[in-house]
């Protein structure tokens, strides 16, 4: 029997006389459970990784210069860092004996956020400096020309290329969302404490339960395909407004 | 509201290209310097020199005797440049005329008043709110002189400035440089339209192959021009040869 079949709600009906009553709505508080988590951990590890990727990237697209130019390439070399790398590494670093081992984060949700977010900043870094860098240079000497400096540049810039930056947290939530590796690592996996729609598929498939595997995967994958529509719909306004 | 620009030997290659040939001119505060030539003259590239936006690979700019180059703010804070392509930004009308304003630091209030009254000189109170990048080739046209003009810089630096305009734009336009001059405003516009560079410039240099071939009152060149090149440029017989004295047209 399944272990997340003994979360029942307040009220039931008697499970002998409906028990497919008590399986689906167990199945679905389970699955909305999941969902909800992996959205608020591959939400919360991609806002994280915005809210330093996004204005650092600008920065560095907007002052070229060897240590940006070295920055960029560090970044898309990590573009394909496996997860699992990723997972281990935050995993010693959360780990008991490890720097941050007070913290008491490991197998909690936090941890789970932090791989993320390392294994997110890098793309949302490296494709917001090509976003920056696929603006009109001449806007830059306009702006330059009528004042403009340090910050107030990046945000001109940022604004000017909203749609390929918009794209670049959409691509990282995306990546965040479907991997697997780091968040079964650092999070453990855990029934209703840890539990994301990837790690559960792979609990789900290795216990035999490939129906609820596929609903998980379908979910996971309806995500997926909502985030590659935003992407596109991005782009395409971000053409538009170039155009226009 | 006084400055006055000199250029003294200005050299600038784009590769092999030589876009100005040893420069020299000056601008005095409160009078409009029309720049005449065909095109592919260098016209635009004196004018992003003289803005500092480029730096010429001999020569130099001075403001007040004081020798700048690209990167100086202080001076170029003092610069206004509408180009002959304006770029707006991705922003209302009216955030776009503020912008230096913004840069500047100034207070709501003063930005809200100067904003206003710019964008009433201009005639573009009825597109405030509207989306600069939306707005029409002659309208974007309007934006970015407001934008430079509500600096109320001490040099004006104006590139084919009605080039997009209508006859009646072009006009307002034109009543806004000659009285930014009387306020002590140093002009430098280039224009290939002789009946504008009449109406407007006290004086016109004449540039011909990145070269100053002439320099005098607007009267004198228009009445009687010292060079054969000049004369036959104010006949319409002088063909220019776009992109070659030019970086970006």
């Amino acid at each position: 029997m399944r272990g997340s079949l003994h979360i029942y709600p307040a009220w039931s009906p008697p499970a002998a006389v409906f028990p497919a009553v008590h399986l689906g709505e167990a199945l679905g508080a389970e699955l909305t459970r999941i969902t909800f988590l992996t959205l608020a951990v591959s939400g919360t590890g991609t806002l994280l990784a915005s809210l330093a990727g996004v204005p650092l990237g600008a920065w560095l697209a907007l002052h070229p210069s060897r240590p940006a130019r070295a920055m960029r390439l560090f970044a898309r070399t990590l573009y394909g860092m496996p997860p699992v790398v990723v997972g281990l590494l935050v995993f010693l670093l959360l780990s008991r004996n490890g720097p941050f081992g007070a913290a008491g984060l490991l197998f909690t949700p936090e941890s789970m956020v932090i791989a993320q977010a390392l294994l997110v900043l890098p793309l949302v870094l490296g494709l917001t400096m090509s976003a920056v860098e696929a603006v009109d240079p001449r806007l830059r000497e306009t702006a330059e020309s009528l004042g403009a400096r340090g910050w107030m540049l990046v945000r001109v810039f940022l604004r000017e290329a909203r749609e390929g930056v918009g794209s670049a947290v959409l691509v990282g939530f995306g990546r965040a969302v479907s991997e697997v590796g780091a968040v079964l690592i650092v999070g453990g996996n855990i029934l209703f404490h840890t539990r994301v729609l990837t790690t559960a598929i792979v609990e789900e498939t290795e216990a035999g339960q490939t129906s609820f595997a596929l609903l998980l995967g379908a979910v996971l994958l309806l995500l997926a395909l909502m985030t590659t529509a935003l992407v596109g719909a991005m782009e395409r306004r971000g053409r538009d407004a170039t155009a226009g | 509201m006084r400055l006055r620009v000199e250029a003294q030997g200005l050299v600038k290659r784009f590769g092999l290209r030589p876009a100005l040939r040893g420069v020299s001119l000056a601008a005095q505060p409160g009078e409009v310097l029309a720049v005449l030539g065909p095109s592919g003259a260098g016209k635009t590239t004196l004018l992003r020199v003289l803005g500092l936006l480029l730096a010429p690979d001999m020569g130099h700019v001075t403001f007040q005797g004081a020798v700048a180059g690209p990167g100086e703010a202080s001076v170029r804070g003092r610069i206004g440049l509408v180009g002959q392509k304006p770029l707006v930004f991705r922003t209302t009308a009216f955030e776009n005329v503020v912008f230096g304003l913004r840069a500047r630091g100034l207070a709501e209030s003063e930005i809200h008043v100067r904003g206003e009254t710019a964008l009433a000189r201009l005639g573009l109170v009825h597109l405030r709110d509207a989306p600069a990048r939306r707005l029409s080739g002659g309208e974007q046209q309007r934006v970015a002189f407001a934008r430079a003009l509500v600096l109320e810089p001490e040099l004006l630096l104006l590139d084919e400035f009605t080039a997009n305009l209508d006859p009646a734009n072009a006009a307002r336009l034109e009543s806004e440089v000659r009285a930014a001059a009387r306020q002590g405003t140093c002009v430098v516009a280039t224009t290939h339209d002789l009946h504008q560079a009449r109406r407007i410039a006290d004086r016109v240099a004449f540039l011909l192959e990145g070269r100053v071939l002439e320099a005098a009152p607007a009267k004198e060149f228009f009445e009687a021009p010292a060079s054969p090149q000049a004369a036959a440029f104010l006949r319409g017989e002088l063909m220019g040869h776009p992109g070659a004295g030019d970086e970006t047209s």
